[in-house]
Parts: structure tokens; C-alpha cells; sequence
């Protein structure tokens, strides 16, 4: 008993358990943003007017303080762990909205010349050759979203033990068992490094055609 | 990280922007508050479906204790349970059991009863029992109490009793003319409670120096009392850490926290009647003293509070 | 009650306005955390920036330490921290700290480093020392980048500065965290729309102090 990976029984989960729990809770919500800000990024590089006042209402929702989204959200969705995801999936929309329209943005005009030259469609246009060439744009938003979400799914701990790993950041406290905050610190910036490495492999995997770049951005 | 500078350099390029985005936000956020009364969303946690007991607990460590306690006891006799430990303060908690997201809760009867009817004030635990019916929630109802009690309090440090001769002999009220230098510390809600600032003003006349908000009866106001962080703190009086520091509980004698004996609220009908009977059993099994030696195995001896619980309902036979 | 009759009530309420709790002594105990923790994370991240963007050197090694630095959670090092030394400045200023390095070095390093060379090779040539190539030739062009950093830093701060109400702390998360437990949403919109406010503030302040240091060359040019 009390060992370093021995988990209180208030936690219900084995370590296992609670790193599945994690990258749940923090990748899903990165998976919702990206589905949605795809469809609003393609627009905004459309209309460009619309850009700008979609850059302010996001940066008004990314200035809103993770805690306070999720006390706010308790009243909707309970203390649920749809309480934490929902602002997650939020700040992964605002980061990859300007992410994605940069992206497709770069594409040279003589490359979407050539590509309409060649017969293709809108869709397939923006599917065959917009979207391959913002990969790397995409994926930098990506990093940043994934890791920031891994860190801010343990602020859930305060609603009610919905933080996955940071639940034992409060075990810490309450039993005076300093190795079990270690335990969660340390394995949440591992989960992120990891996570942020296999983003950075998939970036080159997807992106044979650009030269090879260290880890920078 | 690069997108802000996006943000801004767009911002920048459209001064209006910033204008129309508040608008939006703001829209956006009212249509949100708009709707009412979701609570019974079937995606608030941990929905009692069919025949299984919720217990839920404060987020404290004896009230987690407390639901594994009962919770292993309807275990015991069959009963399906599934816990919701830790989840928040007593004013979140109570509102769960209403719209039925947990089914059972340890609770303390006068802190129970002050937060349905602060005017309140019992001279029994049957009293208490009694006017605690009268205020609940229809769909709400108390177990059998336990002799088992554990009070808030006001709590001062040695050097503060020292300084200002108070001993275990003084109460609450010896602190007038002493409080306005006092800086005291409790649980976020103990600023607001009547059984706390409001109460302490109302009852003692007393004012204090400033509230600083901790935890409740937690690591983080024994820490800031032993610290000097605050010279006074509401602090459980089964904590073991009392004695420990030699703090020092000022005695009650308007009786502001009233009666705190443990006792089950749960909701009607939720228990099977083999269940109830094992959870009044556990309640009159369970005393001060045997509640002091659990907390101070869990928080001293560092023990799983499941195996603690376990464990004493094997030894009373209960288990 | 929508989120706006709630945010109207929380400030509405003249008790709110004065005394140890009262919006002016939590947004000015707000400002001052985040100010020291920016300074001390512009301390450290800036001079660095500099100096191997300036001899074009370390990029990897600085991404590595962004990396990490982006990785640690800052609840988690925040009750870590707290766990093992107690009340105090020291848990709530690293992790602030650690958040805001990484966005500031960063982009300091990237904005030097990825000034026009001839310039900077024509600034030596006519001798210059390599300070002053750094502080006249290269700063100047790579400010608006290295203020949109230390920008992000600081809205990073703001917004993050809220959870150190968990450990005791003032600032206007003490309106979050209490609203949670009191469930009192008066206070906990009240005390987001405070923070969100402050955060806006800041990219207002530093859209001015863009204005007014960038070079009216850079500018033209950018």
C-alpha cells in the first residue's frame, strides 16, 4: 500500500486508468475543434470579412479563465466530464481557427491557378492540394492545443474529482501523500511531450516534401 | 503560441473588430443563460439507474470516509453501489441529491439544518432531526442519526492563546474586542454560511480583521493556522491534528454550530429497505471517539479510507 | 438569470466595491501577480532570446526547453509546489513563470534570428560591435514579434493567475473558487468577466506599446 503508483480508492481508477481517462477527456475535445474550426477556418479565408470579427469573438472566449468556464458550464452539463470538454474544445477551435486560415491562406496563387488549370473542383481543390500544403500550419496549431488541453484538463479535479490526473493533485492534499501531486505533474508533461512528438512525426509522415526540421515550433 | 499575434494583427487591421467580437460574445453568453432548469440532463453524472445507490461526498477527507463507510455497508447486504467522492461544498451537493444525481450523502444534521433555515435553533438532536423535515426537500429524507458528532468551530492557534490568555475554558464570545486584530480562515462557503462569518457576527458580535478562504477543515487551513497565516480557523473538532498542534476550540456556549451528529440524507425510496436498515445499523455503531480513531488512521496513519471503512465494519459486524 | 443579469448584479452590489474582498484590492493584487511573474519570466526568457538569436545558435535547445516548459501543468506544479513549501509567493510565481517563458523565448529567438542579414553584415562591416548590432540593428526590426511573445505571455498569465485562489491566494480567482463552493454564480461570472476584462486590457496595452516603440520604418515596411 502507498506506493508511488498506489492510488487512493476516492480516484476509482488504477494510474492505467487515469492516464486513459486523461488523454480522453483532453484529445476529444481537440478532435471536436478541429472537426469544427475546419469548416469556419474555410470560410473565413473565403469571406475574408468575416475573419476578422470571428478572430474577436474567439479571443474574447480564450480570455475567459478555464475554471471559470467550467463552474459556469456545471449548471448545463453537471459535474460530468462534458463540463470539462466543452471549454477544451472551445480553446482548440480559437487556436486552430487562425492556424488553419494562415495555412490555406499560404497557398501561392500560382499553385491554385495551376490546380484549376488542371480541372479541379472547389472541394477538391481545397481537399487535393489547400489542405496538404497547410499541414504544417495546422499541425503547429495542433501542438499547441493538445498540450495546452492536456495541462488544463486537471483544473476538472475542482468540479467534483473530474480532472483525470489531477484528481490526485486534491488525494495529495487530503492525505498528505506528496508523491501522488509528483506522480500527476510528472505524468501529465510526459502524456504532453508524448503526444506532442507523435503530432511533430505525423507532420513529417504527411509532409514528405518538406525539408526536415528540427523540433522548433 | 503564433496565433495571437495573428489575433492582434488583425485586430490591429480592423479596429471595429474588437467591438463587434464583444457583441457576438456577449450574445453568445446570454443565449446560454437563457435556458433554465437543465439540471435533469441526462449528462449530469452518475444518474442513479435502476436499483444503484449514488453516494456522493463532500470534499473533505471524513466525509469521504463517511461514504465508504455506508456505502460498503449496503454492499455488504447485496445493495449495487457506485460512489461520487469529493465532488464539492454542501451547497453543490445538496442540489445533486434533489434533481437525483447522487442518492445518498453523509451529512451533519445542524450543519444540514442551518443551511435549510438559519433561524433555527434546536435543543436536541431529535429537534434538529425534526426541523430539518419540516425544511427538506420533498423528494429528500434523513436516516437515523449517529451519536457520532463533529463539529465546525472556531479554532484559535497556541501562540494566539497564549498572547491572549484564551484556554479550552474560553468561548467564542472572549474573542470580542480581540477579533477586529484577528485574521480568520475557513472553507470558501464558511464566508457566507451562518454557521460562520454571518453567524459569528449575528450570535457573538463578532467582526473579524479579514476572511481568508481555505479548505474545509482541510490541510490548507490546518497549514495557515499552524503558519500564523490566520490566528483563528474553522476547523473540524474530530480533526487529530488538534491535539497534535495543541490548537486550541473555543467552546460554543449560543450553540451557533448546533448539533452535528452524522446522518445519511438520502432520497425517498432510492434505498431498498434491507439497505436502510444496514445504514441505520452503521449510525448507531458509529461514535465520536470511533470517529476520531477512523479519521486519524486515514489522516495520520496515511491508510486508504476504503480499507479503513472496510475494516471497522468487520470488526462491529457489519461488514 | 442569464450570465449578463448575473455579471449586472455582481457589480451592481456597492459592498462588492471596498474592504479586503472588494473588486479594487482583488484586481490589484490580479495586476500585481502578473506583472511580477511577466517580469521575472522577461528576466529570464528575454536575454536568452536575444543572445542566440543574435549568434543564430541553440534553436533546438530552446524549442526542447519551450517544449517542456509548455508541457508541465500549471494546476499540478501550483499544488505541487504548495505541498512542499507551503503558503507563499513561491508556489503561485512558478507556475506563471514556466508558462510564460516558452511563448517569449520562442518567438524572441525566431524574431532575431530570422532578421534580414545584410543589414546586420553591413552594420559590422562598418565596425560596429555586436551589442549595438543586437540593441540597433536587429532589436528594432524583431520588436513587433518579440512584444506579440511577451503579449501571449501575458494573457497566458492573466488568465491562469485564477487558480492560485486554490492555495489560499487573492486575485480575482478568490471570486471563482468562493463562488464555486458558496454557489454563488454572481460571483463567479462576476470574477470571469474581471479576468476576461483584465486579459482584453492587456492586448489593448500592448497594441499601444506597439504603436508607440516600433520604428516608424519597421512599421512601414511590416
Amino acid at each position: 500500500m502507498n506506493g508511488f503508483f498506489d492510488l487512493p480508492s476516492d480516484l476509482q481508477h488504477s494510474y492505467l486508468g487515469l492516464i486513459g481517462l486523461h488523454l480522453r477527456e483532453a484529445l476529444l475535445p481537440v478532435l471536436a475543434g478541429l472537426l469544427l474550426s475546419l469548416p469556419v477556418a474555410q470560410l473565413c479565408a473565403r469571406f475574408r470579412w468575416l475573419y476578422p470579427p470571428v478572430l474577436g469573438v474567439t479571443t474574447v472566449l480564450y480570455a475567459i479563465p478555464s475554471l471559470a468556464f467550467f463552474v459556469i458550464l456545471i449548471d448545463y452539463t453537471g459535474q460530468s466530464e462534458m463540463t470539462v470538454m466543452i471549454p477544451l474544445a472551445v480553446y482548440s477551435l480559437v487556436v486552430l481557427v487562425p492556424a488553419i486560415v494562415d495555412g490555406v491562406r499560404s497557398v501561392p496563387p500560382e499553385t491554385l491557378a495551376a490546380a484549376e488549370a488542371m480541372g479541379l473542383g472547389a472541394v477538391r481543390r481545397y481537399l487535393q492540394v489547400q489542405l496538404p500544403i497547410a499541414v504544417p500550419a495546422i499541425i503547429a496549431g495542433l501542438r499547441v492545443a493538445t498540450v495546452s488541453s492536456i495541462s488544463l484538463v486537471s483544473v476538472g479535479m475542482l468540479i467534483g474529482n473530474q480532472g483525470a490526473l489531477g484528481n490526485m493533485l486534491n488525494d495529495a492534499n487530503l492525505y498528505h501523500r506528496p508523491e501522488l501531486a509528483v506522480n500527476s505533474v510528472v505524468t501529465t508533461a510526459l502524456l504532453a511531450i508524448l503526444v506532442d512528438a507523435a503530432l511533430v512525426l505525423t507532420r513529417n509522415l504527411l509532409t514528405p516534401w518538406m525539408p526536415k526540421k528540427g523540433a522548433a515550433r | 503560441m503564433t496565433y495571437n499575434n495573428r489575433i492582434s494583427k488583425s485586430i490591429r487591421g480592423n479596429r471595429g473588430a474588437a467591438l463587434v467580437a464583444l457583441a457576438a460574445a456577449t450574445t453568445l453568453l446570454a443565449g446560454c443563460g437563457s435556458s433554465d432548469g437543465k439540471s435533469d440532463n441526462p449528462l449530469t453524472g452518475g444518474e442513479a439507474s435502476g436499483d444503484t445507490v449514488v453516494v456522493g461526498s463532500n470534499n473533505f477527507a471524513e466525509s469521504i470516509l463517511l461514504a465508504d463507510i455506508y456505502g460498503e455497508a449496503l454492499k455488504a447486504k447485496g445493495v449495487k453501489v457506485k460512489y461520487q467522492p469529493n465532488i464539492g461544498s454542501r451547497e453543490t451537493t445538496y442540489g445533486l441529491l434533489k434533481n437525483g444525481s447522487v442518492t445518498l450523502l453523509p451529512e451533519y444534521n445542524g450543519a444540514l439544518l442551518a443551511y435549510l433555515d438559519q433561524k433555527a435553533a434546536p435543543k436536541s438532536t431529535e429537534e434538529t432531526t425534526k426541523a430539518i423535515e419540516a425544511k427538506l426537500d420533498s423528494k429528500l429524507t434523513l436516516l437515523d442519526p449517529s451519536p457520532a458528532e463533529d463539529k465546525d468551530s472556531v479554532t484559535i492557534n497556541a501562540a494566539t492563546a497564549k498572547k491572549y490568555n484564551l484556554t479550552a475554558k474560553s468561548s467564542i464570545g472572549d474573542l470580542k474586542g480581540i477579533a477586529k486584530d484577528l485574521v480568520i480562515g475557513g472553507s470558501p462557503e464558511f464566508q457566507t454560511r451562518h454557521q460562520g462569518l454571518a453567524g459569528l457576527k449575528s450570535l457573538y458580535g463578532l467582526e473579524f480583521k479579514s476572511f481568508k478562504s481555505l479548505d474545509a477543515g482541510g490541510p490548507l487551513t490546518q497549514a495557515a493556522l499552524k503558519k500564523d497565516s490566520v490566528q483563528a480557523a474553522d476547523l473540524f473538532t474530530t480533526d487529530p491534528v488538534i491535539a497534535k498542534e495543541k490548537f486550541v476550540v473555543l467552546s460554543d456556549p449560543k450553540n451557533l454550530f448546533g448539533f452535528q451528529n452524522v446522518q445519511p440524507l438520502v432520497r425517498k425510496n432510492a434505498v431498498p429497505k434491507k439497505g436502510v436498515d444496514a445504514l441505520n445499523a452503521v449510525s448507531a455503531k458509529l461514535d465520536t471517539k470511533a470517529l476520531l480513531d477512523l479519521d486519524t488512521q486515514v489522516q495520520v496513519q496515511h491508510k486508504d479510507p476504503l480499507d479503513v471503512a472496510k475494516a471497522w465494519l468487520k470488526a462491529n459486524g457489519l461488514g | 438569470m442569464n450570465v449578463l443579469d448575473f455579471a449586472h448584479s455582481f457589480f451592481a452590489d456597492s459592498a462588492r466595491w471596498h474592504g479586503y474582498d472588494g473588486i479594487p484590492t482583488r484586481l490589484l493584487e490580479h495586476v500585481g501577480y502578473s506583472l511580477e511573474a511577466l517580469a521575472i519570466a522577461a528576466l529570464i526568457a528575454l536575454p536568452v532570446g536575444l543572445i542566440a538569436g543574435h549568434l543564430r545558435r541553440g534553436g533546438n535547445a530552446l524549442s526542447m526547453v519551450a517544449t517542456a516548459g509548455r508541457a508541465l501543468p500549471s494546476f499540478g506544479l501550483l499544488v505541487l509546489l504548495f505541498i512542499w513549501f507551503g503558503f507563499g509567493t513561491l508556489p503561485v510565481m512558478v507556475p506563471l513563470v514556466v508558462l510564460a517563458v516558452p511563448p517569449i523565448l520562442v518567438t524572441t529567438y525566431e524574431a532575431i534570428q530570422t532578421v534580414d542579414p545584410s543589414p546586420v553584415d553591413a552594420a559590422r562591416g562598418m565596425g560596429m560591435t555586436e551589442p549595438r548590432i543586437l540593441f540597433q540593428v536587429e532589436l528594432p526590426v524583431a520588436l513587433p514579434v518579440i512584444l506579440g511573445g511577451l503579449r501571449t505571455a501575458a494573457v497566458q498569465i492573466v488568465s491562469t493567475a485564477t487558480i492560485a485562489a486554490y492555495v489560499s491566494f487573492g486575485g480575482l480567482g478568490r471570486y471563482i473558487i468562493d463562488g464555486l463552493y458558496q454557489k454563488d454564480y454572481e460571483k463567479v461570472v462576476g470574477g470571469a468577466t474581471l479576468v476576461a476584462g483584465l486579459a482584453l486590457v492587456t492586448l489593448l496595452v500592448f497594441w499601444a506599446l506597439s504603436k508607440l516603440t516600433v520604428s516608424p520604418g519597421v512599421r512601414r515596411s511590416g
